[in-house]
């Protein structure tokens, strides 16, 4: 066993840690791996290349909605999301993440994933709607506490998304386990490792959502301290 | 048939617009090295598969190349107020519907278009049902926003290469990062992996055995940044020869469970790019990695519940 090519692995993990551009860590990482496993220089070029080809699909999802987002952004899409958030009696931060999170969370247990993500919903209407409910009480709050709200919003998107999509019989990752069970000689019914994935979902909720009140509390007692000074 | 072609094709006409209105951008410093990356990673996808997968590689590298050392700049983007203003009276509401239409046209795509079909010949390529449904109801989108807005498409792709300069080297990274799992793979990284679990770890309680299962999902999707990419290195290492065939558990339990251990390591990684890095970038955060320590909490007892889901759910 060849075990050199885990150098590539500690590349990535150090790279990470001291905070070089992520882009070039993961080009030199491949490098390195690839040539510790002597594959020649020509075919890791090819395999980088064949890599890269196969992977076009991920970009798609983020880039094309882009020009639509950045249109009605400018005319307004922001603020409209802001001022209709404001006119709900008793919304807060954490209780706009839950409703979402939970929405986010059945749909995407129904199959439908499309229906949240960051470029669609979280940049243009959930993450100003949460910024507008943090905004409430306290017109100037720190640019600190305005990007974690921000990124609790983007959290709540991937949590929602993750613990979701994995109890959809038809979806990929099922698909995955049951046919690589099936290589081992082990057959399983998809529709089991669906439904054995439901107490994780449920706890999945039930942990981010308690998070999420907290979340309320620390916008309040971060309020009262800005306020304070 | 409407199939992948179209949205490449879709994406690419976009990158090269954008490559375009880049070149000749004089408020952007870097406007020639930008618009060169734009350029090529426009090409990759217009006419990929007709290169050679070499030249391609080489494309990738020049691409990491200026992204990664800051070949990138950004132009200069004002949002008008007094049109902002007025906007905001004229448009009111209704600016919702383009923005909605994306996420809903891609809905009724995949559960209405998907089903016209007929002998030998169907309307949307049901392999990529999705990313489809999506470039079409992207289209509608941007014809409904320029009507309601009063704008050109050509506005449409100023405000895309606006959004995309705000993201930045990130942009390429999600791709990059599937690339380096295919990399990883051949090179044997997963093999390596499996061989040092299997020599160091001999678990004989059962307890122990799914504890280190569990981490070993979660860490080992944290150096990939993919679930999909432990999973089968992890349940072949240790999830079917320690849990199911020594301990007897049943495997529809320990692959359901066992993955989204994989998914608490999702949450953690800056490998995810596109699901931790991305969005930072797409919010204008100043620390990259606010998004993961929004989610460590969540993501870290929701792995010490997953072992006990796992301890007494599949025995």
């Amino acid at each position: 066993m060849n075990y050199w090519p885990l150098l590539g692995v500690l590349v990535v993990v150090l790279g990470f840690i001291m905070r070089f551009n992520p882009v070039l860590v993961v080009v030199v990482a491949g490098f390195i791996s690839a040539f510790a496993a002597k594959i020649p220089a020509l075919n890791i070029l090819e395999l980088l290349g064949d890599g890269f080809l196969k992977t076009r699909t991920l970009p798609v999802i983020l880039l094309l909605p882009l020009a639509v987002i950045g249109l009605a952004e400018r005319h307004g899409l922001k603020q409209q999301a802001q001022q209709l958030i404001s006119t709900v009696k008793g919304a807060t931060v954490g209780r706009l993440l839950v409703i979402y999170l939970f929405c986010r969370e059945t749909t995407a247990a129904l199959g439908l994933t499309s229906l949240g993500g960051h470029p669609q919903m979280v940049r243009p209407l959930l993450a100003p709607m949460a910024e507008a409910l943090a905004e409430r009480n306290n017109a100037d709050l720190p640019t600190t506490v305005r990007d974690k709200v921000k990124a609790m919003a983007a959290a709540t998107d991937n949590i929602g998304l993750f613990f979701g999509e994995d109890i959809f019989v038809a979806f990929g990752a099922i698909i995955l386990m049951h046919t690589f069970l099936r290589d081992l000689n082990i057959e399983t019914d998809p529709l089991h490792i669906a439904l054995w994935g439901i107490p994780t979902a449920i706890a999945a909720f039930l942990i981010h959502s308690a998070r999420l009140v907290r979340f309320d509390s620390y916008l309040r007692a971060e309020q009262q301290r800005v306020s304070k000074v | 048939m409407l199939n992948i072609s179209l949205v490449y094709g879709l994406l690419g006409s976009l990158l090269l617009l954008v490559a375009l209105l880049t070149a000749r951008d004089q408020s952007n410093p870097r406007r020639f090295s930008s618009a060169l990356f734009w350029l090529l990673y426009g090409l990759v996808f217009l006419i990929g598969d007709f290169l050679p997968s070499a030249l391609v590689g080489v494309i990738v590298i020049v691409l990491a190349l200026i992204a990664g050392f800051g070949g990138l700049g950004q132009g200069f983007a004002q949002i008008d107020d007094v049109k902002l203003q007025a906007s905001i009276k004229r448009i009111g509401k209704k600016i919702f519907i383009p923005a909605l239409c994306i996420p809903l046209g891609t809905l009724v795509g995949v559960l209405l278009l998907a089903k016209i079909q007929g002998d030998g010949w169907q309307l949307i390529d049901g392999k990529n049902l999705t990313l489809v449904s999506l470039a079409i109801a992207v289209i509608f989108a941007l014809a409904f926003a320029c009507w309601l807005t009063r704008e050109t498409p050509v506005q449409g792709v100023r405000e895309a290469k606006r959004l995309l300069e705000a993201m930045g080297w990130a942009v390429l990274l999600p791709q990059l990062l599937a690339t380096l799992g295919f990399l990883f793979n051949d090179a044997g990284v997963g093999q390596a992996v499996a061989a040092l679990s299997k020599d160091y770890l001999s678990l004989d309680s059962r307890f122990a055995a799914v504890t280190a299962y569990a981490i070993a999902m979660a860490v080992f999707t944290i150096i990939m940044g993919n679930a999909f990419a432990a999973f089968p290195v992890i349940t072949a290492g240790l999830g079917v020869p320690l849990l199911v065939l020594q301990f007897g558990g049943n495997p529809a339990v320990v692959a359901a469970i066992g993955m989204f251990c994989g998914y608490c390591g999702t949450l953690l990684t800056p490998m995810a790019a596109n699901f931790n890095l991305v969005p930072a970038a797409l919010l204008g955060l100043k620390d990259q990695h606010l998004v993961i320590k929004a989610q460590a909490p969540t993501a870290i007892i929701l792995l010490i519940c997953n072992i006990f889901l796992l301890y007494f759910l599949a025995f």
